[in-house]
């Protein structure tokens, strides 16, 4: 099997094959002396030309992985060069019109600006309120608020759009 | 002593009392909200009993139900733990009418040195240095804001009621008053129940040190020395440790004497926390009283060998403080820090969600204080501190190894912690040298975050490959459940199977 992972800013072709209970790994065309383990689902112990590593990896829920490798973390993206689902490939925002959302699952306790009025970048828009603690959400840019699409005392998703700044 | 104890409480400091009872030979009972059924502290204690949905003030705020599963269990006695209703006067008076044992301050005690503004009023009387700032509440913003330009900004906005940095706002001018005013007072009703706020001059680069004290229901106090918590992120602790880099015997003496002196003229008994700021000329200011035990208690624990929770019970059962001395000298260094659930690359925003997997490190001079497991869903409606991860040795320095080490082993996956903060924290220089304040972190973070990596090639492509493994594992797996779905069930596939074998 053929993937491209996308890490750190970097696109890797990396090419793995069932050798028996192993796996055969070629990156960017040099096979490399890797002995790789599942652990547990989701968890890896790699030897790479001898030197030990635990990578640890799970869905993000954005479509990208998040990968802890030892102590350092990354997000990357896997795309597999048969099958191409088109994923990781979202649409770029609109330059105009920007998405407010909630960066948490919470409860919005104040709505600090109303629909139609402007607003500067880093304005404080709604309070979202999770785990005891009260995060203002901010306008990313200058702008007008075009929609708000919730009320105060309401229950939110993390990643729900919460207003649209045009 | 006491035969069951009911644990008002949650999360890791549940877990750490169930500990002490099971060590002491007495029964623990837990109390759990909806979402709360399979926590860490319910599956360890001896006894649990649901107290209703998951938002904190219909249940574990809810002072009926609380003591409904006490006579109904039959507890002799109550923990409150830390936050919720620990520092509430009314639960120590709801548990003298039910015939409870408190274990923690009379409810005139906490009422006196609870309240910031009270117990300030009482250290100038026992001659104890205090910050410049208004005594009581303020009921109105306008008197507030002129108070504040007398005493000059940067001040400090601080509920009455608060604790842990909720309900407090630091306001640098006259523009961010009217704003800092509002979401202080509205984070203090939603925490505790009373809006209710008072200012205080803001020091220039503070430490913060506090005194950790025990007192006996026979008139004995003692000091157990100090802990400085100078790194925090938006007034919120994240690393504490003992004894403080900067502590004299001299200083530790006096701090000492200090916070007994208050702590007796506000008749306190149990163990308690004053907590003092320390200015650059290494002069101490009285800040507040906690009247629980804190956190980071921890970090006393193992530079003096006492078992704090099992002193508290011991003094609710009566019994006289066991130590021939009035305070005591650290043994080695200890360093704590809170892991919590929130994602340092997105503005610290609590990041709630499922553990996927996680390994916790162990081996010399670790200690894991433990609110959660592998497999567990930590719920938003909570604190996000997940877990306590203790190092000790015999310096500073080894107590840093140590911790930067564990810091290394541990992993978690499913949500985010704060553990790259601290991996951060741990090799800054400023911090190594102990040359640390109340902002110093905050500071930190303003300043542009210098690249984490470690340039380490290796973990990159390990990564990299790890990332193609498990798309491939993905991929035969979605493979397998598309070919089950289209075929033949394999139950009936195996059934034919079993079929043909026996026909002869």
């Amino acid at each position: 099997m053929k993937y491209d992972v996308s890490l750190a800013g970097k696109v890797s072709t990396v090419e793995i094959a069932r050798d028996g209970r192993q796996w055969k790994v070629m990156l960017n065309g040099q096979l490399v002396a890797a002995d790789a383990v599942e652990l547990s689902p989701g968890v890896f112990s790699i030897l790479l030309g001898g030197s030990s590593h635990e990578v640890r990896v799970s869905p993000a829920g954005d479509g990208t992985l998040r990968i802890l490798s030892g102590a350092e973390e990354f997000s990357a993206e896997v795309v597999d060069e048969r099958a191409w689902r088109g994923r990781g490939h979202r649409a770029m925002e609109t330059a105009g019109r920007q998405s407010i959302v909630a960066p948490m699952p919470g409860k919005v306790v104040r709505v600090l600006r109303k629909q139609g009025t402007t607003v500067a970048a880093g304005e404080g828009i709604l309070v979202v309120e999770a785990m005891k603690m009260q995060n203002e959400v901010q306008a990313p840019k200058r702008g007008v608020i075009q929609s708000l699409l919730v009320q105060e005392g309401q229950a939110v998703n993390a990643g729900e759009i919460l207003a649209w700044i045009e | 002593m006491f035969r069951k104890i009911l644990i008002a409480n949650r999360g890791e400091i549940a877990v750490r009392i169930v500990r002490a009872c099971r060590e002491l030979g007495i029964r623990s009972v837990a109390v759990f909200s909806d979402v709360d059924r399979a926590s860490l502290h319910v599956r360890l204690a001896d006894e649990a009993y649901p107290i209703g949905p998951a938002a904190p003030r219909e249940s574990y705020l809810r002072l009926d139900k609380l003591m409904d599963v006490a006579r109904r269990a039959g507890c002799d006695a109550l923990h409150p733990g830390y936050g919720f209703l620990a520092e509430n006067p009314a639960l120590p008076r709801a548990c003298e009418d039910a015939r409870v044992t408190f274990i923690g301050p009379p409810a005139e005690a906490m009422e006196t040195l609870g309240s910031k503004t009270a117990a300030r009023q009482l250290a100038r009387r026992a001659d104890v240095p205090t910050v410049p700032g208004a005594l009581d509440p303020i009921e109105k913003p306008e008197d507030a804001q002129t108070l504040a330009q007398t005493i000059g900004y940067p001040i400090l906005l601080k509920a009455v009621a608060g604790g842990g940095g909720k309900g407090m706002r630091l306001v640098e001018d006259e523009g961010q008053f009217a704003s800092a005013w509002r979401n202080a007072g509205s984070e203090a009703m939603n925490a505790f129940g009373d809006p209710r706020l008072y200012l205080e001059k803001y020091l220039a680069k503070p430490r913060h040190v506090e005194i950790q004290i025990l007192a006996d229901l026979h008139g004995r106090v003692v000091s157990l020395g100090e802990r400085e918590c100078s790194v925090q992120r938006r007034h919120q602790k994240v690393i504490e440790e003992a004894p403080s880099p900067v502590m004299t015997p001299e200083l530790r003496a006096r701090m000492g004497e200090a916070a007994v002196r208050l702590a007796r003229a506000g008749r306190y008994v149990n163990a308690g926390t004053v907590e003092f700021l320390v200015d650059e000329k290494l002069e101490f200011h009285f800040l507040e009283v906690n009247t629980r035990l804190q956190v980071e208690h921890p970090v006393t624990e193992q530079v003096t060998g006492l078992d704090l929770v099992k002193l508290q019970i011991a003094i609710a059962a009566g019994h006289r403080l066991p130590f021939a001395w009035e305070s005591i000298t650290p043994r080695g260094h200890a360093m704590e820090v809170r892991l919590y659930a929130e994602d340092p690359e997105n503005n610290f925003f609590p990041s709630p969600g499922k553990i996927l997997s996680r390994h916790a490190p162990t081996g010399p001079g670790i200690r894991l204080d433990d609110g959660v497991y592998g497999g567990w869903t930590v719920p938003t409606e909570y604190d996000p501190l997940l877990s306590k991860l203790i190092a000790w040795g015999n310096s500073r320095e080894e107590t840093i190894a140590r911790l930067r080490r564990a810091l290394e082993e541990f992993a978690m996956t499913g949500i985010k912690t704060n553990a790259p903060l601290f991996r951060r924290i741990l090799t800054e220089r400023e911090f190594l040298r102990g040359e640390i304040h109340t902002r110093w972190l905050d500071e930190l973070l303003r300043a542009p975050a210098a690249a984490l990596r470690n340039g380490n090639a290796g973990a990159e492509a390990a990564a990299v490959i790890a990332a193609a493994l498990w798309q491939a594992n993905r991929d035969a797996t979605s493979a397998e459940t598309r070919a089950g779905a289209e075929g033949d069930s394999r139950w009936k596939t195996e059934g034919r199977r079993r079929q043909l074998d026996r026909t002869p």
